[in-house]
């Protein structure tokens, strides 16, 4: 793996491919949206594409992004290792952020999108025109991650997973200060907190920022095999537990306990007798979706921008043209018209880490 | 309203009657009187009247939130409540309010027929104090329709807890006309009120479900009676006292003024459990025009006069103010005969016939006849028996028919409100006719959630059109449907309405080429109507 950008003439990703040859850069857009995914014709790759193809862009590690199958793969240095724990021996090679690699007729770079460590959006220029996909992204800086940084460009490709005008998230520090609350009420009360988040992102993001002085903190299989890889990269977590079989409420009375949302009111969570189970998601704005999942608490925290962080995005971006994608994108496309964009939507198959699917989440026990 | 709302909140997240009892119970004693007051008022379905329609809402909290009136529309369907969606899109609040429940509702009803500026100003004013969860209930307090999963019951329990008063007392207290305004704290719950002490109803005796009845022996021992498709009531005349108590013990006397008569033509001491039913003159009704009175406070005059309630009673619990309870069932009959016979003609009641019946075989056919009877199938009673205290195995049983199934196929799905906002959960479905698919009837319960998890992502990837909330898909998900029955209606393109449709399963293994078609839906509607 090499960690090196820029003008190595041997690279493997600079090479032009024969799809490209033909193509007519002064005709084609800078992007094309294919049954594959996104692609750029100058360049010859695809961005988080769905199905295998020979040299694959990820914006970052959740599995409806970086699927496995791609020849070859290219993100940046933050996002790669838990890639490879994830997809097993992948070709791959990493960029830093901001550090521009000329692939084809189109130059490339990589820009914090504060979705989770690691994770960015790709932008991508041809002969001046500039096109930047956003991934999944969320504008408040979290304490972890890069956080986002707006990209000028030409057309904009934005995810819309919240883009209606009833997601308007709450501040971190305000999130986290219930979320210690709650912790700490049941702590006292003697009971175990299993707090559902998915295993990477949500569940480091609220390791970082929790106050550790409440009690012990555990961790599901998959959580832990997460922050193992994190660590790995130098990244600073409070220190945590593997909850394994051998672990129980009796253990570490007090403890919280994270765990990917699909071991919440499970065998495997009901092992802490008697434990409070709450899911950090931005859904759990929604009252419907918190009595669904039958939790006596949610927290709405969620790793995608809010309406307004969606909007406050896309204008710093100063596009013209915006593509959404990823949510709400009918309604969201149809509003940004109104607002006097160039607006469009993209179908693609991403899912949503957010709970939308809970395909995201290997249960590891 | 931060006292209401942390009871609201606390009442939400549990699922567990006591922890909702306790959290009632504590408001019951802790809350300033007014606000208790309209605590029951609004668990008891009453509530002030409307300060602004649904419209004006819509629009008022569109502009406070600076979005267009179309945006608005789209996102409620998502949220699935009004008054969640409108207080999801407002701004952050600028100030806070520490004003008791009582006084914002004084606050709605002072504006009740003020110019519209003068209320949309106000009820900006007051979004602008009001955190989310707040402003969430005062909303449903404009709009009505406050639940907070406390049934009645489980409010009395808590009430009883409370103020050491009986539930059933208690429950009688709460019956009729009251508001907050014509009555006070001490007034409703605490002064003396004989009436109140009287309406105590017995627990009713339930039955279990009967798959063979060649298991009960001899067929002289047993009674049997059509198992109606109504509602259970038990009805009380002790004195001045007249109460219906539906099975759910909750008091519902003034949902039926149609009983009015009774109160003073039975005698003093009865206690009848029976069958409330809207009747035709001879004959019950189909369910549905029963159901259409379920729920209203206020029941019109038209409505009465549609469908009349009428009580076919089962059974005699208490004569002269004697408990009959351990008599046997032969003998509570004889007597419940000779107290309806002896009632003025033209009353609203009457005995729940007794069918005759040689041997199971025969009784067998009759129960097949029931859907013509307008029931649901048989009672097959003891002669024995005692009126049990709840469900006791072994003497009363219920002998229901199958339900009717077809396999149909789904053509839109449509995502679900409340518990699974965001999940597809609500179904169209259509049989054949021919080369076409016609869509006859839509369902939304029965699966298990990992079913509609699993469901929602095919949605997801298969939606071939959208309008609004709702998805068309390919028909390639095949359903069986279980429904209880079946009538014309012309509003409808395949001309047939089923009756409590629900999905009984998902035909995974069945392919569409295979699902019912319109034409087998129209002979079972020939047989049963
Ligand atoms: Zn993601
Ligand atoms: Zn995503």
């Amino acid at each position: 793996m090499s960690n090196v950008s820029g003008n190595r003439s041997d690279d493997l990703l600079e090479r032009v491919l024969p799809g490209s040859i033909l193509c007519d850069m002064a005709n084609d857009p800078v992007l094309t949206f294919t049954d594959k995914g996104i692609f750029c014709p100058a360049g010859g790759f695809y961005i988080d594409p769905w199905r295998p193809v020979d040299m694959a862009l990820i914006t970052h590690g959740h599995s409806d992004h970086a699927r496995g199958g791609h020849n070859r793969y290219l993100a940046t240095e933050a996002a790669m290792p838990v890639m490879r724990h994830r997809l097993g021996a992948i070709r791959g090679e990493t960029l830093r952020f901001g550090d521009v690699r000329r692939i084809g007729g189109a130059n490339v770079s990589f820009h914090p999108a504060g979705h989770l460590p690691g994770s960015a959006q790709i932008r991508v220029e041809v002969g001046g025109e500039v096109w930047v996909v956003s991934g999944d992204y969320k504008t408040e800086p979290d304490g972890l991650c890069e956080p986002f940084e707006p990209v000028r460009c030409h057309a904009f490709i934005s995810e819309c997973t919240f883009g209606l005008p009833v997601f308007n998230w709450t501040p971190q520090p305000e999130v986290m200060a219930q979320v210690n609350e709650w912790w700490a009420a049941n702590a006292a009360a003697g009971r175990t907190s299993i707090l559902g988040a998915y295993s990477l992102g949500k569940s480091q993001r609220i390791l970082a920022n929790v106050n550790p002085d409440i009690g012990p903190i555990l961790t599901h299989g998959a959580v832990e095999a997460t922050n193992r890889v994190l660590r790995g990269q130098g990244l600073s977590l409070p220190d945590t537990v593997w909850a394994g079989p051998d672990i129980t409420a009796k253990t570490h009375p007090g403890a919280l306990v994270i765990a990917p949302p699909s071991a919440l009111n499970t065998p495997w969570a009901g092992r802490f007798t008697g434990a409070s189970q709450a899911f950090a998601s931005g859904w759990m704005a929604m009252r419907g979706v918190r009595r669904r999942r039958g939790l006596s608490q949610g927290f709405v925290l969620s790793d995608h921008a809010d309406w307004a962080g969606l909007n406050w995005a896309i204008r710093a971006t100063g596009a013209e043209r915006v593509f959404v994608t990823h949510g709400y994108t009918q309604v969201f496309r149809r509003w940004l018209a109104d607002q006097g964009y160039d607006a469009g939507i993209v179908e693609t198959e991403y899912e949503g880490d957010e709970g939308e699917t809970e395909d995201d989440i290997e249960v590891v026990e | 309203m931060i006292r209401f709302a942390t009871l609201f909140d606390t009442l939400d997240r549990t699922t567990k009657t006591t922890v909702k009892v306790a959290a009632l119970a504590a408001y019951f004693r802790e809350a300033p009187e007014a606000d208790r007051l309209w605590t029951i008022a609004l668990l008891s379905g009453r509530r002030p009247k409307r300060a602004a329609n649904s419209t004006e809402l819509r629009t008022w909290a569109a502009e406070a939130a600076g979005i267009p009136l179309w945006l608005f529309e789209e996102a409620y369907p998502v949220v699935g409540d009004l008054s969640e969606t409108i207080a999801l899109v407002l701004p952050p609040p600028t100030g806070t309010s520490d004003l008791p429940l009582a006084a914002w509702i004084g606050s709605l009803i002072a504006l009740i027929g003020q110019h519209a500026d003068i209320r949309r100003r106000a009820i900006l004013d007051a979004w602008d104090q009001l955190a989310t969860n707040e402003r969430f209930l005062y909303n449903k307090l404009i709009t009505g329709g406050f639940r907070m999963g406390v049934s009645q019951g489980l409010m009395v329990r808590a009430l009883s807890q409370a103020t050491g008063h009986a539930e059933t007392e208690l429950a009688h207290r709460l019956m009729g006309d009251w508001t907050p305004a014509t009555t006070d704290w001490a007034a409703l719950i605490e002064s003396a009120d004989p009436a109140a002490e009287g309406a105590r109803p017995y627990p009713f005796a339930l039955a279990t479900a009967l798959d063979d009845p060649a298991a009960l022996g001899e067929p002289a021992e047993w009674q049997a009676e059509w198992k109606w498709d109504g509602i259970r009531g038990q009805m009380i005349r002790r004195g001045e006292t007249f109460a219906l108590w539906s099975r759910g013990e909750e008091l519902i006397t003034d949902r039926f003024p149609d009983f009015a008569p009774l109160a003073q033509a039975l005698p003093n001491g009865t206690v009848i459990d029976g069958e409330i039913l809207a009747w035709d003159g001879n004959r019950p009704l189909p369910f549905a025009r029963l159901q259409k009175r379920i729920g209203r406070l206020n029941v019109s005059r038209k409505l009465l006069a549609e469908a009349p309630a009428h009580l076919l009673a089962y059974d005699l619990l208490e004569e002269g103010g004697i408990d009959l309870r351990s008599l046997p069932l032969a003998e509570r009959r004889a007597r419940l005969e000779d107290l309806l016979n002896a009632l003025p003609a033209g009353l609203p009641i009457g005995p729940s016939p007794a069918i005759g019946f040689a041997d199971w075989e025969a009784l067998a056919r009759t129960r097949a006849t029931a859907r013509a009877e307008i029931a649901e199938g048989l009672m097959v009673k003891r002669l024995s028996s005692p009126y049990h205290v709840g469900r006791r195995r072994g003497d009363w049983w219920k002998w229901k028919l199958d339900p009717f199934t077809v396999d149909c196929v789904m053509l839109y799905a449509q995502s679900g409100s409340g518990r699974r906002a965001n999940l597809f959960t609500d179904f169209t479905f259509a049989v054949q006719d021919g080369e076409a698919l016609v869509p006859f009837t839509k369902a939304y319960s029965g699966l298990t959630d990992a079913e509609f998890n699993e469901i929602t992502r095919w949605v997801r990837r298969n939606t071939l059109e959208k309008f609004g909330p709702v998805r068309r898909v390919p028909p390639e998900l095949v359903f069986e449907i279980a429904f209880e029955g079946i009538q014309a209606s012309p509003r409808h393109k395949s001309g047939i309405a089923l009756r409590f449709p629900r999905m009984l399963r998902w035909r995974r293994d069945k392919p569409v080429t295979e699902i019912d078609t319109l034409d087998s839906l129209k002979a079972l509607l020939a047989r049963h109507s």
